[in-house]
């Protein structure tokens, strides 16, 4: 599945980025790279973005760059 | 002799950088404009011992990638400045995740010292490091810090000077870049061995952004490079390789490798906790992004920020405005004296300046608390909450969420200002959303666009003010946004964005002299950048409103009027033994004393303040101060009256004149060019003056009709507004209408235009922001006019109507689905 499905509260190990160029380039940037773990915190008041917690880290991206992320749902 | 040594400062966002720099340099600080961008350049200096150091704090990176004009600076600066010093300030609680940008740093091969700043935060966390294992690894001279506490300066000092002295890197650690490394040193031979010019660059550096991709480095190979397209085919075959043979993108693989060394170095020297705790800001964000209580939190700052800069800020102009007056004085002291109604150029001209400038500095009170305030949400982390939060409502309409604090500053209700809110834009990432947000912030309602609604809608809708005022406030937001979306996808749409991925930083308390250090600092950036534009332009238009002036016939009626009038003056005063003290030129000089008089009680309150006026005013002239203040004495008295009466007329007299100069000015003969096209919309030609006078400011709106409309034996109450429903019988509300909506999307005046210019670093845009609302403007206006009398509608009902429009139309656009970004840079998944 990919991180825009995971619902708030839950986490899952991030397999892979299927993204390339500038918004790959920008979540590696920002620490979200495969092998850990997140957690999703909560959704924006009108749904999107949302709020991951990532290895300590707080990151809000929007829905529509989390479907590039596959994770594990844990 | 002294010397001299060139320091960057480098590090991530957040990681204390900026209290380093502060701690370095103190108030010795300078900010300039990268070449060519619009990322601010921060410098200052220091002195260590007999050597100068000047400091220059990059901006906060998590990379220096080619994507982002923050990154391209840093590293351009890194690799063209050669700085003596980079310190890379890394957060000491998050050393794991700082070491990604410090690889990278290092591969650029420029003497270094790591700064681990925030040790005390990452002692409270209970987290461990040993700085000598980590200054083994790395190669690097390290010094722990807690800048905030000013601990640790002196070491960091005296290990940026000795690696100063030392000119040179030392062996430093290098990344493993796994299954790349074998391409990695074959580009490198083939880039040691060119005979161009890449002599100069670190080779690993360049074979390593190659590998990623990296578009500005494939340029300079391509510029520099003698066989530039044997290396660069050569590193499109070795990526396209790595893609088959790993199924990943490359520079993915770049990044992850940097990830695992920072494991395998963080591993060796530093002990984290065992258990960590659930971090205070998740708590704090908990009810500031809450469903329900996250747009209430986000309503009662921006109502704060509204109460505390605009409402406050605007009552303490009332104790900064009279330095402004005592200015102006001091100005109108040294030029000539006017004549009985002759006005010399040149006293008209310093005056005319000195009020464009006052106009703009009235201001400061307003700007210094809201930047003050701006610094507070900046530096508490409030910021990035509020783009949370508001970010699906303006992505629809291809804003972004932080395009919500320039909207808010611009007057997303009524009474902001553009110039903050243009200027605020900085912080938006997404350059097409940034473009966006700068160019449609003039159409939200500043604070000067309000005198002319309030006089309209006393006309033309007094019976029903509320709604009016209702209506003005948020037609101009459901404007913008259709606006916004419309150029998003045709103007801007082949502009760059960018992810929207972006760091919640934890919660900070901010410090008093951080935030007001950067109020007064960004004031005094407004004041530099902005005044010495609105003189020019102030130039311009004093010539427009002067020239060329009342004719010569109508001069010589002017001042049979004002020979006509002293002649009576003098013939009532004849019989007093007050004719000798006004006898010849004395009567100009009674003109003028009663003139400075009448300025000075103005600015004077209370009982004794008016004491001391009267006997400043007894000294300077004690003749003339009985007729000014006659008392009871009968025969100064009647002298008085008649006085006031020729003072009266004088008045009376310079504002017909000023009328006619205006009719007569160029400017004037613009707006009776203009009235076939704008006859449409309803506006006559003293209507297109009043509006070309507005581009100035557009408080002038008001000015202008006041001196347009003026007229000599008015009825009514003499109040602009009795005077408009008077002498224009045509005008309905519908006319007020479709002026008032004009004015709504009236360009930006010419301070904006100057903060769009700054902002936007091209002119072009400056064009295009002044143009397009003209355009606009004058369609909707037309619209209206034409349409509303098409249809017989009053104005209250076309009021209505537009309104309807309007919120359909922004609600319809909302829902346009616009195509999903990044979808090409998708990676197939094998």
């Amino acid at each position: 599945m990919t991180l825009d499905e995971l619902k708030p509260g839950n986490s899952g190990i991030i397999k892979k980025l299927s993204i390339r160029d500038k918004l790959g380039q920008r979540l590696m940037d920002m620490g979200i790279y495969p092998g850990l773990t997140l957690n999703v915190v909560r959704n924006a008041p009108l749904e999107d973005p949302m709020e991951v917690e990532i290895d300590g880290y707080l990151i809000s991206l929007r829905h529509d760059e989390a479907r590039f992320i596959e994770v594990e749902s844990r | 002799m002294s010397n001299r040594l060139l320091i960057a400062l480098a590090g991530q966002p957040n990681c204390g950088k900026s209290t380093v720099f502060n701690a370095l340099t103190g108030a010795r600080q300078h900010v300039a404009n990268y070449p060519g961008v619009t990322v601010d350049k921060m410098s200052g200096y220091y002195k260590h011992g007999d050597t100068r150091v000047d400091v220059v704090d990059l901006p906060g990176t998590y990379s220096l990638t080619f994507y982002s004009p923050e990154e391209r600076v840093s590293r351009d600066f890194i690799l063209n400045d050669r700085p003596d010093v980079v310190v890379n300030v890394m957060d000491a609680s998050n050393i794991k995740r700082c070491l990604y940008l410090t690889f990278q740093v290092m591969e650029m091969e420029n003497p270094m010292v790591l700064d681990l700043n925030m040790m005390d935060v990452a002692n409270n966390r209970g987290v461990t490091i040993n700085i000598e294992a980590l200054t083994q690894i790395l190669g690097v001279p390290v010094v722990a810090t807690s800048m905030k506490q000013g601990r640790g300066k002196q070491a960091l000092l005296d290990a940026i000077a000795e690696t100063g002295r030392k000119k040179s890197a030392e062996a430093l650690f290098n990344v493993d870049y796994g299954p790349m490394e074998a391409g990695i040193s074959n580009i490198c031979e083939m880039i040691r061995q060119d005979p161009g010019d890449l002599g100069a660059y670190p080779a690993r550096w360049l074979a390593i952004k190659l590998m990623e991709g990296d578009e500005e480095i494939r340029k300079l190979i391509r510029e520099k490079g003698a066989r530039s397209r044997r290396i660069l085919n050569h590193v499109q075959d070795l990526r396209n390789q790595f893609e088959v043979d790993h199924d990943q993108d490359t520079a993915l693989a770049v990044a992850q490798a940097r990830y695992s060394a920072a494991d395998k170095v963080t591993a060796g020297c530093v002990t984290l906790p065992a258990e960590r705790k659930k971090p205070m800001s998740d708590r704090i964000d908990a009810v500031v992004c809450h469903k329900y209580m996250g747009p209430m939190v986000l309503l009662a700052v921006i109502w704060l920020l509204y109460y505390l800069s605009i409402v406050q800020g605007y009552n303490l102009t009332n104790y900064t405005w009279p330095l402004l007056a005592k200015l102006r004085g001091s100005v109108a002291a040294i030029v000539p004296d006017p004549g009985f109604i002759d006005v010399p150029l040149i006293s008209a001209f310093a005056l005319w300046l000195i009020d464009s400038v006052n106009a703009l500095l009235n201001y400061i009170p307003i700007f210094f608390i809201l930047f003050g305030l701006i610094a507070i949400m900046e530096d508490s982390g409030y910021m990035p909450r509020m783009a949370f939060i508001m970010d699906r409502l303006f992505s629809r309409y291809g804003l972004h969420g932080q395009s919500t604090l320039p909207m808010v500053l611009g007057g997303i209700y009524v009474g902001g200002c553009a110039v903050p809110g243009v200027m605020s834009c900085k912080g938006i990432p997404d350059e097409r959303s940034r473009l966006t947000t700068i160019l449609i912030i003039p159409m939200l309602n500043c604070l000067a666009k309000v005198p002319l609604y309030v006089l309209l809608i006393n006309i033309y809708f007094a019976a029903h003010k509320g709604l009016a005022m209702f209506f003005i406030s948020t037609i101009s937001f459901l404007m913008v946004l259709p606006v916004s979306k419309f150029l998003t996808t045709t103007v801007l749409k082949d502009k760059p964005t960018s992810p929207f991925v972006m760091e919640m930083p934890p919660y900070h308390l901010p410090t008093i002299r951080g935030v007001v250090g950067r109020a007064i600092e960004r004031v005094w950036m407004f004041i530099k950048k902005i005044t010495s534009i609105v003189v020019a332009l102030a130039v311009v238009i004093f010539i427009l409103l002067q020239f060329p002036g009342i004719s010569p016939q109508r001069k010589t009626d002017f001042q049979a009027q004002r020979d006509q009038a002293i002649t009576k003056f003098r013939s009532s005063i004849a019989q007093t033994p007050y004719a000798e003290t006004l006898a010849g030129d004395k009567l100009m000089e009674m003109v003028l004393y009663w003139k400075s008089y009448k300025d000075k009680k103005m600015l004077t309150r209370g009982a004794e303040a008016n004491a001391a006026l009267n006997d400043e005013l007894k000294k300077i002239n004690p003749q003339f101060f009985v007729i000014a203040r006659p008392g009871k004495d009968k025969v100064a008295r009647k002298v008085n009256r008649s006085f006031k009466k020729l003072f009266k007329t004088r008045k009376g007299l310079l504002r017909e004149m000023r009328k006619e100069r205006i009719n007569e000015s160029f400017l004037g003969k613009m707006g009776r060019a203009l009235e076939p096209a704008t006859q449409f919309a309803g506006f006559n030609w003293r209507v297109n003056v009043a509006l070309l006078s507005a581009f100035a400011a557009k408080e002038s709106a008001v000015a202008t009709l006041g001196a347009l409309y003026e007229q000599d034996d008015a009825g009514g109450d003499g109040s602009l507004e009795s005077r408009m429903a008077k002498s224009e019988d045509g005008f309905t509300p519908l006319h007020a209408l479709a002026l008032m909506m004009f004015m709504v999307l009236y360009p930006p005046c010419l301070a904006t235009s100057i903060a769009v210019k700054l902002q936007s670093g091209s002119v072009k845009w400056m064009l295009f922001g002044m143009f397009y609302p003209m355009v606009l403007g004058i369609s909707v206006a037309t619209f209206i006019f034409t349409g509303g009398t098409l249809l017989g509608l009053s104005g209250l009902q076309a009021m209505g109507v537009f309104y309807a429009i309007a919120l359909c139309t922004t609600i319809a656009t909302g829902f346009i689905k616009t195509k999903p970004e990044f979808e090409d840079a998708r990676q197939a998944i094998a």
